[in-house]
């Protein structure tokens, strides 16, 4: 009797036990409260006859969306056009990243420079930047484009073929055929063998301590599977050449003004902050490296690239990945400037369908599942130049 | 501990998503509801020239208001006891739904799908639109049909882009869709000439030229590619109300068809006309079918006048819209403009 009364208290006073406890009762609380939320709103919107459900995205969209990295046509389902919606998404998202890294790494560098006008401009383009809200310089970069820039019909021709007007930059484009993909998966081959080349001569280089070229190597490992493509495929180019019309110009490969605008407002917002991220990730490096590295005889250049940025990298991405996802939200701001969007496209479907709770929850879950894949790849990486030991 | 993290917030995701839902007024009573508040809150655009918009003393004004005001005033006897809620096109019939307007009467189009899916009732149609299409005289052209290929600034949602995206499918033409939220971007956008036409319904058209800094620079095509029976909405399940909105808007209109003006409506009062009898409630008692005050119309005529005057002060041709009645004229003249009897 008394044993058994003893093993109850000791369950309770069970530190493991008690955090499973918790743990069950927090994740019950959550489920509650999600049931009742949903069964409440569906209860509402039943007694309101207000259509619920997903049944909306099978149907048949019925409008146009003019730039769409896939094939796509108003009478095709809202499924694709949410499709569209996130690839666009995607595209500007992806773009801006890699430009705002490049750029905002130099300005970042240039920062530190001990050039004093260079030093100023660089610390007053990211002050300009960093300080205005986004959707200000959005609006601000349209306008000049679609104000400074003539109509279609009086579009500058910058080179034959290319023309330049607030419709958008057209440039002659190649007509893609399976031969030219052949082409180009020989081109992704050739790079990876260069780059398998280098690092086998750069192993070569640290166990024999002889230095060979390695670039004269590298490139032919690189040209020689695109010239072996284009001797057995023989592809033709056929040009597109842009034709203008009435209207528009059609054919070649054009850049719409608000994609434009848009790739260049994220670009700018962001690379002011990659910037000052990679100048606290300098300024983190004590000065004895520098030091250290000079008395190795190592140039400034080279010390920066060998010695300081390596080391800096771990202080940088962390603060980079949260950029990154500022980039890709920050990309729902399109709507303001008519650039079709996961955002925009969920809208017009929010608008012709009458249903607000489906669309939303879902674009809710599109950027949560690649806010979390962009994490997760930052993480990875970020793992991978972390000090082991 | 992670995991419980997630759910967290995901909780709080869904949370948010429904929390504008979970409150819904009933669609029963929504006279006693109005009554009891003491005035109505009715939902119309942000801006819209003509239709919706506040004038130099920050009064609103238009054609949209002028509905609210009558039915404001078949309830309380005044047109004044109605507050207005700028609603866009987003939410407007969420607005609606939830609770937080009695009545929306914003340029709303009645269609099978809003009428059938959204829980929602349009009264009477009282404004016959169409959607068209407006491009700058310069480009020389004298058909919609010849935009092919070109550009075209529309907003979003509503049924604009699919009544285009139709009619580019059926002339087998093309066309490139340029899509502003904002109404000051979309005019913005055309003006600058980075579309070549632009298009919505052609009410909303000449209120785009009424604004543009030289509006005979522009024209509108002859076309009109859609039928916009534009109707005040109201809660569905709730009957009572819907009378009270479609049956004040059917006074406007017997009102003019029956020549009683805002001056002469006090004269009216002693008419020998049988049916002007029932309309300002000397004989009968209407009104109490209603649940309102029997001289529910003459209060209504009183404070806004018939459909012909609220159609000439915000809309007409002495307004910088300058719109020609067209179809919406009664039905004795050749429109479409027709009231059930009074009987």
């Amino acid at each position: 009797m008394q044993a058994a009364s003893d093993s109850r208290w000791r369950v309770i006073y069970d530190l493991r036990a008690r955090a499973i406890f918790y743990q069950v009762a927090c994740a019950a609380a959550v489920v509650l409260v999600a049931t009742f939320l949903f069964k409440n709103a569906s209860d509402n919107l039943a007694k309101q006859n207000i259509a619920t459900g997903f049944a909306y995205l099978w149907r048949e969209a019925g409008f146009v969306i003019s730039q769409s990295p896939i094939d796509y046509q108003p009478a095709d389902s809202y499924a694709r056009a949410l499709l569209v919606g996130i690839l666009n998404t995607i595209r500007v998202s992806a773009l801006a990243v890699v430009l705002a890294t490049i750029i905002g790494t130099l300005v970042g560098i240039g920062r530190l420079s001990s050039n004093p006008l260079l030093a100023r401009l660089m610390m007053l383009y990211i002050e300009v930047l960093r300080n205005v809200p986004l959707l200000l310089f959005l609006f601000l970069w349209y306008a000049i484009i679609v104000t400074t820039l003539p109509p279609v019909r009086e579009a500058i021709t910058v080179l034959p073929h290319v023309y330049l007007s607030n419709g958008g930059f057209v440039i002659p484009s190649v007509a893609w055929t399976p031969s030219l993909t052949g082409v180009a998966i020989a081109g992704v081959l050739g790079i990876a063998l260069a780059v398998l080349t280098v690092r086998a001569m750069r192993a070569r280089r640290i166990a024999t301590g002889i230095e060979r070229r390695s670039w004269p190597l590298a490139t032919a490992a690189a040209l020689a599977p695109v010239a072996i493509a284009v001797l057995i495929l023989r592809p033709t180019l056929d040009m597109d050449w842009p034709t203008p019309g009435r209207f528009r110009i059609s054919g070649g490969a054009q850049l719409m003004p608000e994609f434009v605008a848009l790739l260049v407002g994220l670009t700018l917002s962001a690379s002011a902050n990659v910037a000052e991220i990679v100048r606290s990730g300098i300024t983190s490096i004590k000065k004895g490296q520098w030091e250290a590295a000079a008395s190795l005889g190592l140039r400034r250049p080279l010390t920066l690239r060998l010695v300081i940025l390596p080391q800096a990298l771990r202080v940088i991405i962390p603060p980079m990945t949260s950029t990154y996802l500022n980039i890709f939200k920050n990309s729902s701001l399109a709507i303001a400037i008519g650039y079709p969007d996961l955002v925009m496209v969920s809208n017009t479907t929010m608008n012709q369908t009458g249903q607000a709770i489906e669309p939303i929850a879902l674009f809710m879950l599109v950027y949560l599942s690649l806010s979390l894949a962009i994490s997760v790849f930052m993480n990875w990486y970020n793992a991978r130049v972390a000090l082991r030991g | 501990m992670k995991a419980t993290t997630k759910k967290l917030l995901l909780a709080g995701i869904a949370a948010l998503t429904m929390a504008g839902f979970t409150a819904p007024a009933s669609a029963q009573a929504t006279l006693d509801a109005v009554k009891k508040r003491g005035k109505m809150i009715c939902g119309v655009s942000q801006t819209s020239a003509g239709f919706a918009f506040p004038d130099a003393k920050g009064v609103m004004q238009g054609f949209d208001v002028d509905i609210c005001r009558a039915v404001s005033a078949a309830v309380f006897g005044s047109g004044d006891k109605v507050d207005f809620l700028p609603t866009n096109i987003n939410t407007r019939f969420q607005a609606l739904q939830s609770g937080e307007i009695d009545i929306l009467s914003r340029q709303t189009t009645q269609t099978f799908s809003r009428d059938n899916s959204l829980g929602l009732d349009f009264g009477p149609a009282v404004f016959y639109d169409g959607q068209g299409m407006m491009v700058a005289k310069k480009l020389g052209i004298a058909s919609a049909k010849d935009l092919d290929g070109a550009a075209i600034c529309v907003l979003p949602g509503t049924t604009t882009l699919q009544n285009l995206a139709d009619f580019f499918r059926t002339n087998n033409k093309k066309f490139e869709s340029v899509v502003f939220e904002n109404t000051d971007e979309n005019r913005n956008a055309f003006f600058s000439g980075r579309c070549d036409a632009i298009s919505t319904d052609r009410s909303d058209l000449a209120s785009i030229r009424a604004v543009a800094s030289n509006p005979a620079d522009y024209v509108v095509l002859p076309e009109t590619i859609s039928k916009e029976p534009l109707a005040p909405v109201v809660r569905q399940g709730d009957s009572n109300w819907r009378d009270i909105v479609s049956w004040t808007v059917y006074a406007l209109m017997a009102a003019e068809e029956l020549g009683i003006t805002k001056d002469n409506v006090e004269q009216k009062l002693s008419s020998q006309d049988p049916e002007v009898q029932r309309l300002l409630g000397v004989t009968g008692d209407f009104g109490k079918m209603l649940g309102v005050d029997n001289k529910w119309a003459y209060n209504v005529i009183k404070s806004v006048g018939n459909y012909g005057e609220v159609f000439e002060r915000s809309l007409g041709e002495k307004t910088p819209l300058g719109l020609t009645r067209g179809p919406n004229r009664p039905w004795t003249q050749g429109g479409l403009l027709y009231a059930p009897p009074f009987r």
